[in-house]
């Protein structure tokens, strides 16, 4: 091995030297190599969000997600019509009164008010279902991911067995059994029950990529016991993509309560569902076309509100993905 | 090649004895009496009742009876449908109409879905990739079922273009706007995957040489471009199976398409619980299958995939 780089060290070029070297100063490595210590340290989440809020995207969609929030939480703020006990056949399939935009159901119900009081069903079912998934998909991709050998495969088959039954079907099944106990509760419980697989087979691939990285050697060197290497070190660096679909797992479950709901498998015909208004509505498709139309596209806006929400975060998390853009 | 379908043959094999062990656990393990809670609030009549238990073998215990079901399935017997005619022949009678509808939907899909996705790519950032992008989304934020309802109110109510329900034997022409209806959701998906797909693989080395070479761009853009982009599109088109078996529960239901998805929907609607439990179960099998026999070809195709664990 020639020793020329110790002899004549290349910080600038020299007259008589074999060959030029640039400066570094002018070198195009400046630009991404050097660190000014100056600036305010910097990590994942923080150019995530400084990548997130540049985007138009990230703003339409927050602003509907927190529309949707308060109306869950706050339906008297946008109606004071209550959705059952004003309901008069007199009315049945009305057009737009005042007080009434959005006219009336086949059973003379306020349409409007009905949409406003059924948003607390979908989220709530969205939010239990991602609890359920994000749970159970944590506790299967962390462990299989991590410990590898035969817990990965017990773990691994487990979850293709789950992964292969559409939750669809598999919830129709479940809430055909409980036709006596149907529910917010039992419909999420069904629905997450088949739908964790996606979030920990995700986890799993980002905790296998992790797992080799310098810093989880170093802690095993100082004597870090696993559990605490999975949970201080693996397990908060392979986080991200879990958020990402963990957002779009919201979106999907409001879909599959309210397909639920639709198919007459989901909720109990007394609680307030898009899906539930949107099955009553649909043999009145030919003459009053609204009364499906409004529900319909509630349930869109918000689905989508997640569905854009979910991108822009996989989006502004995964430094590969800007490059598509 | 031959270790690797040994090796993917072995490992259905929990998978489809832990998916039917399952369906069948969620139905027959509840407390209570599975056939009773099947039927909701309906009451069925005693003869269907001990039919139901004859068949289902209530009175061994859970095990025995799961293993006796698992061997009729070998032997074809997937049970009995609740008007009594066997599960089987309902399956090769309306099976052919579900595979149209699923072939034609297919066919939509990846053919739009791969010319808007490639033209999107191709022409990042601008107008028409923009609107792409935005259409696409919007599609996948719609539930099938209000893509259904919609295209029905308006191509079948408003412009009188198509029929609202499909007519007896399922001709073609009726067919157009159930499929394309199921297509949908699993356009938007292909067109999303073919633009990234198309972006990343433009910007590769193999590309750059060939434009220096002096190749056309008639020449480039299908054969070194499109080609080798097409790889997630296929592995997606096997995991839509699901989506389209799903799809089509619904799609069969609202035009009325006399298929195995339709089947299954009037069963849930009148909650003839099992007609369902059995439907749900060849599903899920015809799931399974498919997604067997795409793992297979896949691994011919593309020889990576055999050496990977």
């Amino acid at each position: 091995m020639s020793n020329d780089l110790f002899e004549h060290p290349v910080t600038a070029s020299e007259p008589g030297a074999s060959h030029f070297v640039a400066p570094l100063e002018e070198t195009p490595l400046v630009a991404i190599d050097v660190v000014n210590v100056a600036d305010k340290p910097s990590n994942l989440w923080i150019d995530a969000w400084r990548d997130a809020r540049r985007r138009p995207t990230f703003w339409v969609s927050g602003a509907l997600i927190i529309l949707v929030v308060v109306v869950a939480l706050f339906p008297w703020l946008f109606t004071s019509v209550l959705p059952n006990n004003d309901c008069q056949l007199l009315n049945s399939n009305g057009g737009p009164t005042a007080g009434h935009p959005l006219g009336f159901t086949k059973q003379g119900c306020d349409v409007y008010s009905r949409i406003i009081n059924g948003t607390s069903t979908s989220l709530s079912v969205g939010i239990i279902v991602i609890v359920l998934t994000t749970v159970l998909g944590l506790v299967f991709g962390a462990f299989a991911g991590f410990y590898g050998g035969v817990v990965d495969a017990v773990l691994s088959r487990i979850g293709d067995i789950f992964f292969s039954i559409p939750y669809i079907l598999a919830a129709v099944v479940i809430m055909s059994v409980l036709v006596n106990y149907r529910s917010v509760w039992t419909i999420s419980l069904a629905i997450g029950l088949f739908a964790w697989p996606a979030t920990a087979r995700v986890l799993r691939a980002e905790i296998l990529r992790v797992k080799n990285a310098d810093f989880v050697m170093a802690s095993e060197a100082l004597g870090v016991s696993s559990l605490r290497i999975l949970l201080r070190h693996v397990l908060p660096n392979s986080i991200a993509p879990v958020i990402a679909i963990t957002t779009i797992s919201l979106a999907a479950a409001i879909v599959a309560e309210a397909t639920l709901s639709f198919l007459g498998v989901g909720l109990g015909s007394s609680i307030m569902s898009w899906g539930n208004d949107i099955n009553q509505a649909q043999r009145d498709l030919r003459t009053n076309p609204q009364t499906l139309i409004y529900p319909s596209l509630a349930l869109s806006i918000t689905v989508f509100a997640f569905i854009l929400m979910g991108e822009v975060i996989r989006d502004a998390l995964d430094p590969k993905a800007r490059a598509l853009r | 090649m031959a270790g690797y379908i040994l090796r993917r043959l072995l490992q259905a094999i929990p998978v489809f004895f832990g998916t039917t062990f399952l369906i069948y656990f969620m139905v027959f393990a509840m407390p209570g009496d599975p056939i009773l809670a099947l039927f909701g609030d309906k009451t069925p009549s005693p003869a269907l009742v001990a039919q139901l238990r004859a068949q289902y073998h209530l009175d061994q215990p859970f095990i025995v009876q799961y293993l006796i079901y698992i061997g009729g399935i070998f032997q074809g017997n997937f049970g009995i449908s609740y008007s009594g005619q066997p599960v089987g022949d309902i399956l090769l009678r309306t099976f052919p109409v579900t595979l149209r509808l699923a072939v034609i939907a297919l066919f939509f899909e990846t053919v739009f879905g791969i010319v808007v996705g490639l033209i999107s790519g191709l022409r990042k950032g601008k107008l028409f990739d923009a609107s792409s992008l935005v259409v696409s989304l919007i599609l996948i934020s719609l539930p099938i079922f209000v893509i259904a309802f919609v295209g029905q109110y308006v191509f079948g109510v408003q412009l009188g273009w198509a029929r609202t329900t499909v007519g007896t034997g399922a001709p073609v022409q009726d067919l157009i706007l159930p499929a394309l209806v199921l297509a949908s959701i699993s356009f938007a998906q292909i067109v999303r995957l073919t633009r990234s797909s198309v972006i990343e693989t433009s910007g590769l080395d193999f590309v750059r040489t060939a434009y220096s070479k002096g190749l056309s761009r008639n020449r480039i853009v299908p054969v070194h471009i499109l080609r080798n982009s097409l790889i997630p599109v296929v592995t997606y088109l096997a995991t839509d199976f699901g989506v389209l078996l799903v799809g089509a529960t619904v799609t069969e239901g609202i035009f009325n398409v006399p298929g195995v998805g339709n089947t299954l929907y009037q069963a849930i609607i009148r909650s003839e619980g099992p007609t369902v439990v059995s439907f749900v179960t060849v599903m899920v099998l015809l799931y399974l299958i498919v997604n067997l026999i795409v793992d297979l070809l896949y691994g011919l195709l593309d020889p990576r995939i055999r050496y990977v664990k």
